[in-house]
């Protein structure tokens, strides 16, 4: 009743083949964009935007970097982290020896040198799959992270190890450093993030999707099909890995501001597999979905006690949350083990069919 | 040329020139491949039967130590202490099979995996909040285990060998001929068996895959506790050690996911070749190569046998 398609007639194949086909998803995707870009500038405190926000927009767009590799094409991969780390020294790197460059344009590029390291790592998938390839993708991760401790030339010999973002400003005002403004930042991770998303949607709904999904469902009959393997996974690899490097860089020069080894570690790549699975497996959504819950739901648990008017400690809290999300992981996987996005999708064709049961 | 030298030839002479170092050194990497190995036999008796890939093997490593050490603490003898570890770890396998792996039977690999990551975190938070954050000593003497060091002389040097490290191979190495026993020669053992070949196989012919599954985690559990009183005695008890049970993921790829003999070669392997590498090789690139040399070397080894030492042929069909 609330989501019916009645009377809205496809009268072309560009019509037909349209990411939102029905109207009402197109206000909903009109009416999320206008909050986006409107609504929480505007209205937001300095917390919702630094603090939720803008990690969670970088962690999403992490996420589907993450949910191209596992849900697209099948490939498990437990070394987003470390190629979040490669966008991000490889960032650091290029705008301090050219700092005249447009950080922006720094920021893509450091993308592709992600990509180019991931397609590097990628390389064994061909050969092996499933598990193997997951625990295969913990060699990126820990040897690029021991990379970045000890190669002195990544962090410019700092004494302290660690990479600080330079200021850094775009048509007069400044976006990175400490003298950006949270609005500021707040725009220029949405506009990459809906940029990127786009291009993503494009890219999975088309020929390459295709052959993603088919390589997912099973790679002996996509390549039976046709399809040559090693293209296509290593394809899946570069862009996944361009995504989760310009969202490494953009959580050091946009959310953090500086950065050490160990925000890269693995535990941020466990995270980000959480958010996909728990968001959904093969849906761009479910990555925006996933991030929010895994991003948004400690720092709930860490602000309840104190709204409930509780003391209790912060150590206290800190285990709680670990408690929380864990029994909540296994929760979701029970409730919906595909995710998020399958609850989505279940709740808009109860809308649809309401007041009736089916 | 002189690159070359460096690590073609001279870590060689280096070995020659100091025998006594290299013993010690191979003692060290094997002690640290029989605790890999029984980790990665943790995670092998899981998957066989269950087709589970247990990430929270680690974890319940150091969850069972902890309780071990926590009661051990709070007064408890350490003999009950021990006996109430292995109850809580059978309470922790009857309520994985119950709540966790039961509602999830036949869903994807991935999602039981996932599973286990959510198990990994409510342990990590379950036991700091019951026993605290603080590092813990392991109650060496009250267990009943040696301590000090046996010192031989020879080839012209001092090799030290700590005793509580040869109670853990030997520890490790009767609980594998244990469990090897078990495996062959019960009726247990053979249902178990049974399962790892074919679920559905296994339940025709009367197997309750409910209860299988309860033994085997519980098993799984058992190990974990053996494992984590021999780490704990040679470090502290804390959830550091989790770090640990990432080394043994590529001693699982080296050995084979479904392979017990497989576990055991590789964590001697890679412990071994870690210790190695980190002792002759790591200088030449600043050190700490020893987090990651274990995971190149199996991605390596990964290229031209996909499915380890000892894993079972992959035949794929359409």
């Amino acid at each position: 009743m609330f989501y019916r398609e009645v009377g809205q007639f496809k009268t072309s194949y560009a019509a037909d083949q349209a990411i939102f086909p029905i109207r009402q998803d197109r206000i909903g995707l009109a009416l999320i964009l206008l909050v986006a870009f409107v609504a929480i500038p505007l209205l937001g405190g300095e917390f919702l935007i630094a603090s939720v926000m803008i990690p969670f927009l970088i962690l999403a767009l992490a996420a589907i970097g993450l949910n191209i590799l596992i849900g697209y094409t099948g490939l498990i991969s437990l070394g987003t982290a470390a190629f979040m780390g490669v966008g991000a020294y490889a960032c650091y790197k290029l705008s301090t020896l050219f700092p005249q460059v447009n950080i922006l344009v720094w920021i893509l590029t450091s993308g592709f040198i992600a990509c180019a390291v991931g397609v590097v790592f990628g390389l064994p998938s061909l050969r092996i799959k499933g598990f193997y390839l997951a625990i295969a993708t913990l060699a990126a991760q820990f040897f690029l992270q021991w990379c970045f401790g000890r190669v002195g030339w990544l962090y410019n010999y700092n004494p302290s190890g660690a990479i600080e973002v330079p200021g850094h400003s775009l048509f007069g005002v400044a976006v990175t450093g400490p003298s950006a403004t949270p609005v500021t930042r707040y725009y220029v991770v949405l506009c990459i993030v809906v940029a990127m998303t786009w291009i993503a949607s494009n890219l999975v709904h088309g020929r390459i999707g295709r052959n993603w999904m088919a390589v997912r469902d099973m790679d002996i009959a996509a390549q039976l099909m046709g399809i040559r393997l090693l293209p296509a996974k290593l394809l899946a690899f570069a862009v996944s890995s361009f995504y989760a490097g310009v969202a490494g860089a953009l959580m050091v020069f946009i959310w953090l501001g500086a950065a050490e080894p160990e925000a890269f570690n693995i535990n941020l790549s466990f995270l980000l597999l959480f958010m996909v699975i728990i968001g959904g497996l093969g849906s761009l959504l479910g990555s925006f979905f996933g991030a929010a819950l895994i991003h948004i739901l400690p720092i709930i648990v860490r602000a309840a006690p104190n709204a409930l008017g509780l003391s209790v400690g912060s150590a206290t809290v800190e285990h709680l949350t670990y408690v929380i999300t864990g029994a909540l992981i296994i929760f979701f996987l029970i409730v919906e083990p595909h995710g998020l996005a399958r609850l989505w999708q279940i709740g808009k064709q109860k809308l649809r069919a309401w007041p009736f049961p089916y | 040329m002189h690159i070359l030298y460096l690590i073609f030839v001279d870590p060689f002479v280096q070995m020659a020139g100091a025998p006594d170092l290299l013993v010690q050194t191979l003692w060290e990497g094997l002690v640290g491949g029989v605790l890999y190995a029984l980790i990665a036999l943790g995670f092998v008796l899981i998957f066989k039967a269950s087709g589970v890939f247990n990430f929270a093997q680690g974890i319940m490593m150091v969850f069972a130590a902890l309780t071990l050490v926590g009661l051990y603490e709070k007064g408890v003898p350490a003999w009950l202490a021990l006996i109430l570890a292995i109850g809580i770890m059978y309470l922790l396998a009857l309520a994985v099979e119950r709540v966790v792996l039961r509602p999830l039977v036949n869903q994807p690999d991935i999602m039981l995996f996932m599973a286990t990551f959510g198990l990994t975190y409510l342990l990590i938070g379950l036991g700091e909040f019951v026993f605290g954050g603080n590092p813990k000593e392991m109650p060496v003497a009250a267990l009943g285990l040696p301590k000090g060091s046996l010192d031989f002389k020879i080839l012209g040097g001092l090799v030290s060998l700590q005793k509580i490290d040869i109670a853990a191979a030997v520890i490790a190495s009767a609980m594998v001929a244990g469990l090897a026993l078990f495996f062959q020669h019960t009726r247990i053992g053979r249902a178990l068996r049974a399962v790892a070949d074919d679920h559905q196989a296994a339940l025709s012919v009367g197997i309750s895959l409910n209860q299988i599954w309860v033994i085997v985690w519980f098993t799984a559990g058992i190990v974990a506790l053996a494992t984590g009183i021999m780490w704990g005695a040679r470090s502290d008890v804390s959830f550091a050690l989790q770090v640990i049970s990432l080394k043994a993921l590529p001693v699982l790829i080296l050995g084979g996911f479904t392979s017990v003999p497989g576990a055991i070669v590789g964590g001697l392997i890679i412990g071994i070749g870690e210790k190695l590498g980190e002792f002759y090789w790591g200088p030449l690139v600043g050190g700490g190569i020893e987090s990651w040399l274990a995971y190149v070397l199996a991605l390596a080894f990964l290229l031209f046998k996909p499915e380890g030492l000892f894993g079972e042929k992959i035949i794929e069909r359409i």
